[in-house]
C-alpha cells in the first residue's frame, strides 16, 4: 500500500506546521495550505495559499489532490483563528470572521475531503476544538461558539460519514505556546491552567499524540468523539 | 475550463454510467430514461444512495472533462423539489451549474 495523502490546514505556523513535519517523517505524503504563503519548504510536503472557507477555492484544491494522488486518507482541520474580547465589546465583523474560518472552514474541508475519501471507503478526519468550550471561558464567547460548533459538526457527521467508511474525531488543545495565545495576558493563561487536572502548558506532541491515535486504520470503530487535554 | 464543449447528452450518459455502478442490474433504474424517478416513493435510491449519485457525477465531470462543479443543493433531499429527482432533471441542472 502507498504512503497516505494526509491534509492539514493551517499550517503556516503554529501546532499547524508541526503536524506537518510529524506526518512527513511518517512517510505520509503531506498537502497543506495557509491563507498567506510560507517562507520554507520540506520534501514530501506541498503548500497551498488559499482561504478555507472560499468554497470555489476548496473544490480546487480538492480536484488537485484527486488528480495528483487519486486519494486522500486523512484530513487534519487544524486551522482556526481566535479573539480575546467582552462580548459586549465585540463588534459583529469579529464573530463573522470567526464563524467564517473556524465553522465554515472546517464544513467545507469535511465535506470535500468525504466525497474523496467515500470513494475509498476509508478516511479519517480530524477536527480542532478547545478546553475553552468545556471551560466556557470568559472573553472567549465568540471563539468558544464556534469551536463548540465544530464540536456538534464532529458529531454529526461521524454519524453521516460513518457508513462511507469515514470516521470524524476532535482534539481539545489546552493553551499551548503559539500566536494564538501570545496575545493573552500571563496571568489569564495561569488561571486556566490551574483549573486543568494536570497543570501545566500542552505542547504539539500531546496534540499529535492524540491525532495519531485517530488516525490509525485500527481506530475505525472510533468515531464521534472529542478529546479535552489535561484533564479538563 | 472547457466547458462549453460538455453538452447534455455528455453529462446525461455521465448520469447515467454512475447510476448503473450504483443498482442491481435487474433494477429498472439501471436503464433508466430521462424521467426516471432516482428519488422519493417512486425512486430508486435512498438518501445515502442519492449522496453516492451526486457526488460521483461530480467526480465523473472532473475526471472526464476536467470540469470542477458543485452540485451541492440545499433542496437536494427534498422529495417534491430536489434537483435530482431524474437523470434529466439532474443533468439539466449540472449543465446550468457549467
Amino acid at each position: 500500500m502507498s504512503a497516505p495523502v494526509t491534509l492539514i490546514t493551517g499550517t503556516r505556523k503554529g501546532i499547524g506546521r508541526h503536524l506537518v513535519g510529524h506526518y512527513v517523517k511518517q512517510g505520509h505524503r503531506v498537502v497543506g495550505c495557509s491563507r498567506s504563503p510560507i517562507d520554507w519548504t520540506l520534501p514530501g510536503y506541498c503548500h497551498h495559499v488559499l482561504d478555507i472557507a472560499d468554497d470555489a477555492a476548496a473544490r480546487q484544491l480538492f480536484a488537485g489532490i484527486s488528480r495528483e494522488f487519486g486519494r486522500l486518507d486523512h484530513l487534519i482541520n487544524n486551522a482556526g483563528v481566535a479573539a480575546m474580547n467582552h462580548a459586549m465589546l465585540t463588534p459583529a465583523s469579529t464573530v463573522e470572521k470567526l464563524l467564517r474560518t473556524n465553522v465554515l472552514g472546517s464544513f467545507v474541508f469535511c465535506r470535500e475531503a468525504a466525497k474523496l475519501m467515500s470513494r475509498a471507503r476509508f478516511g479519517r478526519i480530524v477536527n480542532v476544538t478547545t478546553v475553552a468550550v468545556a471551560l466556557k471561558l470568559e472573553g472567549e464567547a465568540a471563539y468558544v461558539a464556534s469551536k463548540a460548533a465544530v464540536l456538534a459538526l464532529t458529531e454529526v457527521l461521524a454519524r453521516e460519514f460513518a457508513e462511507f467508511g469515514i470516521t470524524v474525531n476532535a482534539v481539545g488543545p489546552t493553551p499551548i505556546d503559539t500566536d494564538l495565545i501570545r496575545a493573552v495576558p500571563k496571568e489569564k493563561i495561569d488561571r486556566l491552567v490551574a483549573r486543568q487536572a494536570i497543570h501545566r502548558l500542552g505542547t504539539f506532541e500531546d496534540v499529535t499524540n492524540v491525532i495519531d491515535f485517530f488516525l490509525k486504520p485500527e481506530s475505525g470503530f472510533v468515531t464521534g468523539q472529542n478529546l479535552f487535554l489535561g484533564g479538563v | 475550463m472547457a466547458s462549453g464543449t460538455i453538452t447534455r447528452k455528455d453529462i446525461e450518459a455521465v448520469v447515467v454510467q454512475v447510476l448503473r455502478d450504483l443498482v442491481p442490474s435487474e433494477d429498472p433504474a439501471a436503464d433508466p430514461g430521462p424521467d426516471t424517478p432516482l428519488f422519493g416513493d417512486d425512486g430508486a435510491l435512498d438518501s445515502v444512495g442519492l449522496v453516492s449519485l451526486v457526488v460521483g457525477v461530480e467526480q465523473a465531470l472532473e475526471e472526464r472533462f476536467g470540469a470542477v462543479v458543485s452540485l451541492a443543493d440545499e433542496k437536494a433531499l427534498s422529495q417534491r423539489h430536489s434537483p435530482y429527482r431524474t437523470v434529466e432533471s439532474l443533468a439539466e441542472y449540472a449543465s446550468r451549474q457549467l
